[in-house]
């Protein structure tokens, strides 16, 4: 038996997958920021997203409380996880599916590969799921030549124009309509090019593709966005459909659901279930909630499994401020409201968990030496936090993380500049003589960089990233604490 | 005790102190204006916020033991800046926390709900809004992100705003969306916070306003600066300056925003 999400003896492993690129933030931040088209489209639809989820949002007088409910009951479920593991595991079996434990991505991959394998099939259907992108499954398929086909819309669309998602919930939130219908006429077998953008034009193509592909597809695999202890349940919620015709279809059902997903009791998804579609897609109420208890006869798949995953959560777990990330439901508000995620967009972050959630849970995920630009990807303005509808205190997690960064960097032979020049400012804050000889210096170099100007246009390195744009204040050759001297005396500290 | 024998220390901010001491100077005016006694601690120099919000948690130990240390006598300690309040009410229990010290944490509980942003200070506690300002200009106010989201100022100094005789005070389009300073930000993501500046500045000139106003100078600096660098012909004040002119006494003076040595 395997504890997971216990504290045990051994250090908790860190997670693999679709987590990190090696790219810093902000070399890859720099390319996208020049690509005209993703801004335009990333500014429409956030902007649009935005209104919708605060209009809905506003119809709710009880809606703080829920979010305070949100919270609550996901904290009591990662303080009993688990316990509350093992009654999901318990309860999902006698319901008569099989319940499998996966350490890390690769373990996954191997189980869901084997499960599938076993039925002898080359083609599955895929409900749209963070989680299987976060382990790349689809290439570990490919790579034993199974297919997996995305049947979510967006989710299809960067399947077939060979792209990576960009957003939790629009994983094609970057691309316009006529560059979907680009995708479809080129990718998508029997597409002519008279295709036309119209969005109706472009679901029913993809509407008559994947029709075909449920009608004979013998094996699903998808996530969960819940999975009820109590009663070991798993929920999907979506706005097409297509996750329900992948879910009641096909003869195997295979689901990866990572150990946080769970909520103790079905009662507890009364608050999730007002709670996610709200702030995800600004909707009162999603479209299809498909819930499902194990295999039932003659209803909906006969050989159902899930993949409990790790992959590096217990390591969240085990980290006292992080652990709150792991209440993250992935609506996605957070991203649509910042200010970074919009202008760079998702493929910056080089994660599949892009915006403010994914510039915390990646680098817990894999630990902050795999991911150490991530954390500040931010300018801390707080919109994310105000939008959670978990209330994730985002700016503290990712200050937190910053301070990881920092400490694991402490034992190096050679200090970076940045630590020279935090360790410089430290010494001159902790005496007001020293702090006050260095405000004369300060101005003195002000008066020599500014050549008798009121502004300076041009700082020498690192503060010529802040001159490429903006001009620099002078330093006045008098501080305040200078006037105050001058033009009222020092008085007695209290 | 009445509002008017309160003990108030002034805590100026280590950047107003250096970089921009007529914010401080308009401080004290202001507070003296309204019947006040202000202290300045000399022995006061950062919060910490630089070193805490790049991750040298352990570094602002001593700043934040210097910081009880200096004002913790007072009955009320106000800051012309949102964001280093911010930092002492939100996070020095969190750098006690780190220190293992209880005896910090303790003066840090006793010490941090006493200090207040300007804007707060006169709102909340000196209960005024009308402060007796003249301040002939079309202005814009930008709401900076930890006067908004961790202080939640609110309505507080746009309260103040419109009692200021003469003024044009005009809303700013998309005015909760950051700046793009962010501290290090600035630096480390330059380009990210530049894009974020571009539709601030846009905003801002959309106002058609002669002056863009904030609680905090760091904001303010960037935005300033990139207006500067255009040449946009729109400059960047701190409430403080405005809220201290009067018609007897302007206490900003009207500068060129381009400079008068290019």
């Amino acid at each position: 038996m395997t504890f997971l999400g216990m504290p045990d003896a051994r250090p908790p492993q860190h997670g693999a997958g679709h987590l990190a690129s090696g790219v810093p933030f902000p070399k890859a931040a720099r390319e996208a920021l020049g690509d005209t088209q993703q801004r335009t489209n990333l500014r429409r639809a956030t902007t649009t997203i935005r209104g919708k989820r605060a209009a809905v949002v506003a119809e709710l007088p009880d809606w703080e409380e829920l979010r305070e409910a949100g919270r609550a009951i996901k904290e009591r479920t990662l303080r009993h996880l688990p316990a509350l593991l093992l009654r999901f595991e318990e309860e999902f079996t006698a319901a008569g599916g099989t319940v499998h434990w996966a350490r890390d991505a690769y373990e996954a991959r191997r189980i869901v590969t084997r499960l599938v394998r076993a039925t002898g099939e080359r083609e599955v259907v895929k409900v749209k799921s963070m989680v299987t992108q976060e382990i790349r499954l689809n290439e570990a398929l490919e790579r034993v030549g199974i297919a997996a086909i995305e049947t979510d819309l967006a989710e299809l669309i960067v399947q077939l124009g060979h792209d990576e998602p960009s957003h939790i919930l629009v994983p094609a939130i970057h691309k316009n309509r006529s560059e979907i219908r680009e995708i479809f006429v080129t990718e998508m077998p029997g597409v002519d090019s008279g295709l036309s953008d119209e969005p109706r034009e472009l679901a029913m193509a993809a509407r008559r593709h994947l029709r075909e592909k449920f009608l004979s597809a013998k094996v699903a695999i998808s996530g969960a966005n819940f999975a009820v202890a109590d009663t070991g349940t798993l929920c999907v919620v979506e706005s097409e459909g297509n996750g329900r015709m992948c879910l009641t279809l096909p003869e195997t059902l295979i689901s990866i659901v990572g150990i946080e997903k769970l909520v103790p009791t079905w009662a507890d998804l009364e608050v999730y279930l007002q709670l996610l579609p709200r702030s995800s897609t600004g909707e009162r109420m999603n479209p299809y909630t498909s819930l499902w208890t194990g295999a039932h006869d003659g209803d909906g798949p006969s050989d159902v499994h899930v993949v409990l995953l790790d992959n590096g959560r217990s390591a969240v777990l085990a980290d006292e401020i992080g652990r709150q990330s792991l209440a993250c439901i992935r609506c996605s508000a957070c991203l649509n409201v910042c200010p970074v995620y919009e202008r760079t967009g998702g493929h910056a972050y080089g994660s599949v968990y892009p915006g403010p959630i994914g510039a915390i849970l990646s680098p817990m995920l894999t630990g902050v030496e795999a991911n150490p630009t991530l954390p500040y990807a931010s300018s801390l303005c707080g919109a994310c936090y105000d939008v959670c509808p978990v209330k994730i205190n985002i700016p503290e997690v990712l200050v937190h993380l910053r301070g990881q960064v920092v400490d694991s960097r402490r034992g190096r032979l050679v200090p970076t500049a940045e630590q020279l020049a935090m360790q410089a400012m430290g010494w001159i804050f902790a005496d007001p003589q020293r702090y006050e000889a260095a405000q004369r210096l300060a101005g003195l170099g002000s008066a020599s960089v500014a050549l008798g100007a009121d502004k300076i246009r041009a700082l020498p390195p690192p503060l010529s990233a802040w001159t490429s744009a903006r001009d620099a204040p002078t330093v006045p050759a008098e501080s305040f604490r200078a006037w105050w001297r001058r033009t009222r005396g020092e008085e007695a500290a209290p | 005790m009445g509002v008017d024998r309160l003990r108030i220390a002034l805590f100026i901010t280590c950047f107003n102190d250096t970089v921009f001491p007529e914010t401080g100077k308009a401080t004290v005016r202001l507070l003296e204006r309204l019947g006040h006694t202000v202290e300045f601690p000399f022995a006061q120099t950062c919060c910490g916020q630089l070193h805490f919000n790049t991750g040298y948690q352990a570094e602002c130990v001593p700043l934040v033991r210097r910081f009880v240390d200096v004002f913790q006598g007072y009955d009320a300690v106000v800051a012309p800046s949102g964001s280093c309040v911010g930092m002492v009410r939100d996070y020095h229990a969190r750098v006690a926390e780190v220190s293992g010290d209880s005896g910090l944490r303790a003066a840090v509980a006793q010490t941090a709900p006493r200090v207040h942003e300007l804007s707060e200070f006169l709102v909340d506690v000196l209960k005024v809004t009308d402060v007796g300002a003249y301040y002939p200009h079309r202005v814009t106010y930008h709401p900076t992100c930890h006067s908004l989201r961790l202080l939640r100022v609110g309505e507080k100094p746009l309260a103040l705003l419109r009692a200021v005789r003469g003024i044009d005070l005009v809303e700013l389009p998309g005015a909760e969306e950051c700046c793009g300073f962010g501290g290090t930000f600035a630096v480390k993501n330059a380009d990210t916070s530049v894009a974020m500046l571009a539709d601030k500045v846009r905003h801002v000139l959309d106002t058609g306003a002669e002056v863009c106003t904030a609680g905090d100078n760091s904001c303010l600096m960037h935005i300033g600066g990139g207006l500067s660098r255009l040449r946009a012909g729109t400059r960047t004040v701190h409430l403080a300056e405005i809220l201290a002119s009067t018609e007897s006494a302007v206490v900003e003076p009207v500068r060129n925003p381009l400079g008068g040595g290019w």
